[in-house]
């Protein structure tokens, strides 16, 4: 019976290599450096806030890191599992619209029919400040 | 009335046994009085009276709209709707109320269900227990079931009532929440990389991932856009397959649905099992499936080997890296669909004006929690110049091979996968929250999120209860687009092995006319 055999193979390898990835181990992580902190921070406009986002960031990447195992020579990669199939487009007509008003209505700042974003583009202190002050490490 | 099926009901909406008000109050009374699992964020108790309304005066003119009309049904709070408060379960989204219905949700106004609320989530749909968002954990229905309590008092004593009680599962753990509790006959969730399957198995109940591509998921705030797919979550297959007749087919608003033509289907009975072949995947045997789950999954294969059909094993040898590949690619679209959270157009905005970026960056600190935060900086990482080739396309070539594993095993004559959907039943709060969420959710997705890379379509069936007086569901996989041959050999695995009925006796006492009401006797089905 198949059953019979899937347990046998699984006691045969007890060593529990197959399935489920075990908590992740630092070997060959990488040091999530200051430099690349800030990087990601510019980027995502998002702030690690905490040493222990930093160590979790190193953790995902140590996680990530198992994909090296795969041999995928020669392999494609794949966006969509709806490759074989054409992308539906539809015809330029335009069909709604005229929803200007309740668009606006959503947002906290607007002036007319104008949403209102502050000035510019410089890199705010506190970005820099939360760096170099918290998060570099020796 | 509350624990029939939704044909039953329907029928007996026909014959005037039941009005929709009637309904309608009953389960907002319910709802009231099972405030404790906290599986609704809005409860849109006007709008549900006034939709009950409506359908009376359908109904009484003889013009129902079908077998949805006057149901009470709750829809996870990251679908918008219009006028409904959306929020994501996320302070980045609150007090954000849509312009608009998310094409499911409008089906099923169309249809004349009863929009009952908005259900809890974890925080944008990240997580696997429902425990992450920023209105609380959802409880789950079973904590309070005779079934459970009674197991627990023989174990321990003097143990505070509610301080054990369990998590729901996710990230869709409102809506199984729900649909368990009697307080509405389906509702919806998404599924990303299991978060319909994963709460429908730990709530007892059935939880539908339709095939990538056969349902819109226009209005439905995004995830992954190449895995998410709207959820359905209901107490029977049959109903399931109701709601996704309603729900799948071509929407011009979202260009990833396919433009095969779609109907409504009956889904049949097995009578020749003789031509149906199970497969049971190898590498889903792990070591830290607990041995009850293992058990019934034995059990259930042999329970369609003996009726004669054919069950072999077969493998898909990328499993191991499956869960690797969601997490890169997952947190890379994340990376991505988050970007539009800035403040600007919706949503919520900081007080400082100084500079765009400095708006930006605080708007999303004050929106966003840290499992959202985390994600997003992690996909970020992984779309950097020189990680895109070894991460992000590395993840994209190995989810290729995981999908070929699928195509592979459905090639060799296999019909339906069958594997387990959790690694064991249902856990205490305060067990699931000792490790932190992207851990819990690389160890509960296990079974669920290669389904998602391939598109399949998988259902979640209750199967039994454990020794602790807790559902164990199993999963069924099909192949793509054959959505009503999984819903068949699911209809009947779920007759065979007849799954119990929660007794939610505590929380319904005052309810409990509902289920003695002779006129029931008189409901004939056509």
């Amino acid at each position: 019976m198949w059953t019979r055999r899937v347990w046998l193979g699984l006691r045969a390898s007890a060593g529990g290599r197959r399935g489920f990835p075990s908590k992740a181990d630092p070997q060959g992580s990488r040091r999530v450096t200051a430099e690349l902190i800030e990087h990601l921070e510019r980027l995502a406009l998002v702030d690690f806030g905490s040493q222990e986002a930093v160590a979790r960031l190193e953790k995902a990447i140590a996680f990530a890191d198992r994909l090296r195992a795969v041999d995928t020579d020669g392999v494609e990669p794949m966006e969509s599992v709806l490759e074989d199939r054409c992308l539906y487009l539809r015809s330029d007509n335009v069909v709604e619209g005229n929803c200007a008003e309740e668009l606006l209505q959503n947002s906290h700042h607007v002036v007319e029919e104008y949403f209102v974003a502050p000035p510019g583009m410089c890199c705010p202190k506190w970005l820099n400040r939360l760096s170099h002050s918290k998060l570099r490490m020796q | 009335m509350l624990g029939r099926t939704l044909r039953e009901v329907s029928e007996a909406l026909k014959q005037g046994l039941v009005t929709p008000t009637e309904l309608c109050q009953r389960c907002l009374s319910l709802i009231k009085k099972t405030k404790i699992l906290n599986a609704y964020i809005t409860v849109s108790e006007e709008v549900a009276l006034k939709q009950a309304e409506e359908s009376e005066k359908r109904y009484k003119k003889g013009h129902s709209l079908g077998d949805l009309d006057g149901i009470p049904v709750a829809v996870k709070d990251n679908f918008s709707t219009a006028g409904i408060e959306t929020t994501c379960a996320s302070n980045m989204l609150k007090g954000y109320v849509p312009p608009y219905n998310a094409t499911v949700v409008q089906k099923l106004l169309d249809q004349g269900a009863l929009l009952m609320g908005k259900t809890n989530l974890d925080e944008f749909a990240m997580g696997s227990g429902s425990t992450d968002g920023i209105f609380g954990p959802v409880k789950n229905p079973w904590s309070y079931s005779k079934q459970y309590r009674e197991k627990r008092k023989q174990k321990s004593h003097g143990e505070s009532e509610d301080s054990h009680w369990l998590i729901t599962g996710g990230s869709s753990g409102g809506s199984a929440a729900a649909v368990s509790a009697f307080t509405c006959f389906a509702a919806l969730g998404s599924d990303t990389g299991g978060s319909t399957r994963n709460p429908a198995a730990h709530c007892g109940v059935v939880g539908l991932k339709p095939s990538y591509g056969l349902v819109s998921r226009h209005g439905l705030i995004p995830l992954v856009n190449s895995m998410d797919v709207p959820g359905i979550l209901t107490r029977c297959v049959d109903d399931a397959a109701i709601v996704l007749g309603i729900l799948a087919g071509h929407d011009p608003k979202d260009s990833t649905t396919i433009q095969d033509p779609v109907k409504p289907f009956t889904l049949p009975s097995l009578t020749d099992m003789s031509k149906l072949c199970i497969g049971i995947p190898k590498e889903y045997l792990t070591p830290e499936l607990s041995s009850e789950v293992q058990s019934l999954w034995s059990k259930a294969a042999n329970l369609f080997e003996s009726e004669g059909a054919k069950v072999i094993e077969v493998s898909l040898p990328h499993t191991s890296y499956s869960i690797v590949c969601y997490h890169v690619l997952c947190t890379s679209e994340v990376a991505s669909n988050m970007a539009r959270f800035d403040g600007l157009e919706y949503g919520h905005r900081c007080d400082t004006d100084v500079s765009t970026e400095a708006m930006y960056a605080a708007t999303r600190r004050e929106g966003f929690n840290d499992v959202v935060r985390g994600r997003i900086l992690s996909g970020n990482f992984f779309l950097l110049k020189e990680n895109y080739e070894n991460y992000f396309v590395k993840a994209q070539k190995v989810r290729r091979l995981i999908a070929r594993d699928f195509v592979n095993v459905f090639n060799s004559g296999v019909d339906v996968l069958l594997t387990p959907t959790t690694l064991s039943e249902a856990v205490p709060h305060t067990e699931f929250i000792r490790e932190d969420n992207r851990t819990r959710s690389a160890q509960d997705d296990l079974f669920t999120q290669a389904v998602n890379m391939a598109g399949l379509p998988a259902v979640s069936v209750p199967m039994a209860l454990s020794s602790q007086g807790l559902p164990i569901g199993l999963q069924f996989i099909g192949r793509a687009f054959c959505d009503q041959q999984l819903l068949t050999v699911a209809k009947w695995f779920e007759k065979q092995v007849q799954f119990p009925v929660i007794q939610l006796q505590e929380l319904m006492d005052d309810c409990s006319s509902i289920f003695e009401n002779e006129k029931l006797a008189s409901v004939s089905l056509k």
